[in-house]
């Protein structure tokens, strides 16, 4: 199924209206012409391309460091509140993300509760659903750091007390035996926590469709407005085929490294 | 007595910094508050569904004018609405029908199938797990739309055949941890016994499969009613369109209470579906329950 949907992806993208099938035909107009947006000219798709990346880093540093820090408490001190925290640690998995930005999207309206409880602090009225990277780039976090807390807990979970215990009784404080055993012994966690939580955020069009504007368009939006437009189904493909090569050295890590872990299983 | 009360404070401080046993008040906090940040705004979205007024901010007092109340705009008497939710239903259900018996046999097939195909069939179900999911959404799009014009219809058809391509690596990565962990012990003890292979597999094997089946079946389900952007790509009218797509579009417009109501529903059923999904795995997995609950929060 999959390499159909691919394959297709590839023969419909250099067409103009009639897909063509064999390579010797393909015509790459439409194509370069979509690639030269990025750079050329106008080059209009330039802007949500380095918003891509830019929000993409910011929302997986701030993932990483809150993700890591629930996690390694969850994991060494929640004592009998463990199944409990975990339970709300997994439960974003079941509600619809719509749902979880939409609420959002009530909370942060101009006369909303947010700008309420901000108003004592001299803020003013902010305005946060008119395209302010801060908004979309929380929605991000807040979206996806489910994926990334989770397989962290998994890894610090297992890491054994007594291995701490031999860092500080070969005379390391308790920062050192954090950086040089708590942290390499994750870091395979890390790496992986990162890729799940990059990789859906470059394909996300919604949460800035519901939380941001034009002005803080990302590539999904790109792709999305594309496809709805009439005749824009061969310009959709390209910016797809584009899409899935920026995803794929993340992506090949990500599959290796999962496979690596289930031979030594 | 006036010795322990002006007992400077920076001495009790340090005192906390030295103190190897000291509690993680900072983590503990972040912890909180993550926890809180994460699941607050989803409850005030189900309290403002009972809200009697047009807005999802002011609480102008509770009824259900948005549930039931309302003759035209409440979720029980809005055509739209109950269209939206019969489709969203309609499409789980036969995704859940087809994608797990269908996953559950493709797993039996890779387990027992060793060598290069069987390890670039493992390699594609991985690969639906981290691609992301507008990829597929527009390729298969694009597929149903030009290639296979006359053949899949953008709508009912084409939403199941991309939700099923989509939702079944879940059967095949629990049922295949499943079978790795259970052993081929099992099954040739059956075959020593006098069984047929096909007996086997009927009479053993599958009862040993049973919670790893029920699991994929909650979560396939919980998936499904919550996807929305292969649905959205593959809808072809509004008769096609599924719940979480009338909330996408009503929140790009101007959302009343009816919308919550409709999330809160959505909500409801996922979260009894995978409730009513871990009963019934511990049930069928007593003295395995650890890693019952691993296979649950795996995803």
């Amino acid at each position: 199924m999959f390499a159909v949907a691919f394959g297709t992806v590839d023969f419909n993208n250099f067409g103009t209206a009639v897909p063509y099938y064999a390579p010797w035909w393909w015509s790459f107009d439409t194509f370069n012409q979509t690639l030269s947006r990025f750079y050329e000219g106008t080059h209009i798709y330039q802007g949500p391309l380095l918003r891509t990346f830019a929000y993409v880093f910011v929302a997986s540093a701030i993932c990483l460091v809150v993700g890591y820090a629930v996690a390694y408490y969850t994991a060494r001190y929640a004592g009998r509140y463990k199944g409990l925290i975990l339970i709300l640690l997994v439960s974003p998995f079941w509600i619809s993300y719509l749902m979880r930005i939409y609420a959002w999207q009530g909370l942060l309206d101009t006369g909303g509760p947010i700008n309420w409880a901000l108003r004592p602090l001299g803020l003013g009225d902010v305005r946060w659903l008119e395209g302010n990277p801060v908004t979309v780039i929380l929605g991000l976090v807040y979206g996806y750091i489910p994926f990334m807390i989770l397989p962290i807990y998994a890894s610090l979970d297992r890491i054994q007390e007594s291995l701490l215990e031999a860092g500080r009784d070969l005379g390391a404080s308790g920062p050192q035996t954090f950086w040089r055993v708590t942290i390499p012994l994750s870091r395979p966690a890390i790496l992986a926590g990162i890729v799940i939580v990059t990789l859906p955020m470059f394909g996300d069009y919604y949460t800035n469709d519901l939380l941001g504007s034009t002005k803080t368009s990302m590539f999904g939006n790109l792709i999305q407005q594309q496809r709805e437009a009439t005749g824009g189904a061969t310009r959709a493909a390209s910016l797809v085929l584009i899409l899935s090569v920026i995803v794929l050295v993340p992506m090949m890590y990500y599959l290796r490294e999962t496979r690596r872990q289930s031979e030594q299983a | 007595m006036s010795a322990t009360i002006s007992t400077p404070d920076p001495v009790r401080a340090r005192g906390y910094f030295k103190n190897p046993w000291r509690r993680p008040r900072f983590l503990q906090a972040v912890t909180f508050g993550y926890l809180l940040w994460s699941m607050l705004p989803v409850v005030i979205a189900v309290i403002f569904s009972f809200n009697d007024g047009r807005s999802r901010v002011t609480w102008q007092g509770p009824s259900l004018r948005w549930w039931t109340g309302d003759p035209t705009n409440s979720l029980l008497h809005d055509t739209a609405m109950r269209t939206a939710m019969a489709q969203t239903y309609k499409l789980s259900i036969l995704t859940v029908l087809v994608a797990v018996p269908l996953g559950t046999l493709f797993a039996i097939g890779i387990d027992r199938w060793h060598g290069r195909p069987a390890r670039s069939a493992n390699f594609v179900m991985l690969l639906s797990f981290v691609v992301p999911e507008i990829i597929l959404g527009v390729s298969l799009y694009i597929l149903f739309s030009s290639l296979l014009k006359n053949v899949v219809h953008l709508g009912t058809s084409a939403q199941l055949l991309g939700l099923i391509s989509y939702q079944i690596s879940y059967p095949v990565i629990i049922v295949r941890a499943r079978l790795l962990s259970i052993g081929p012990e099992y099954e040739e003890a059956a075959m020593d016994l006098g069984a047929t292979p096909n007996q086997s597999i009927r009479r053993v094997l599958l009862p040993l499969l049973t919670p790893a089946i029920l699991a994929s079946v909650a979560l396939v389900f919980a998936d499904t009613v919550d996807d929305f952007v292969t649905v959205n790509a593959l809808s072809s009218s509004a008769n096609t369109e599924t719940l979480a797509q009338k909330i996408y579009s009503a929140a790009r417009a101007s959302p009343t209470p009816e919308v919550n109501a409709a999330a809160t529903t959505m909500l409801i059923t996922t979260l009894l579906v995978i409730a009513g999904g871990l009963i019934f795995y511990k049930r069928f997995n007593r003295g395995h329950t650890s890693v019952g609950a691993a296979d649950f929060t795996q995803f």
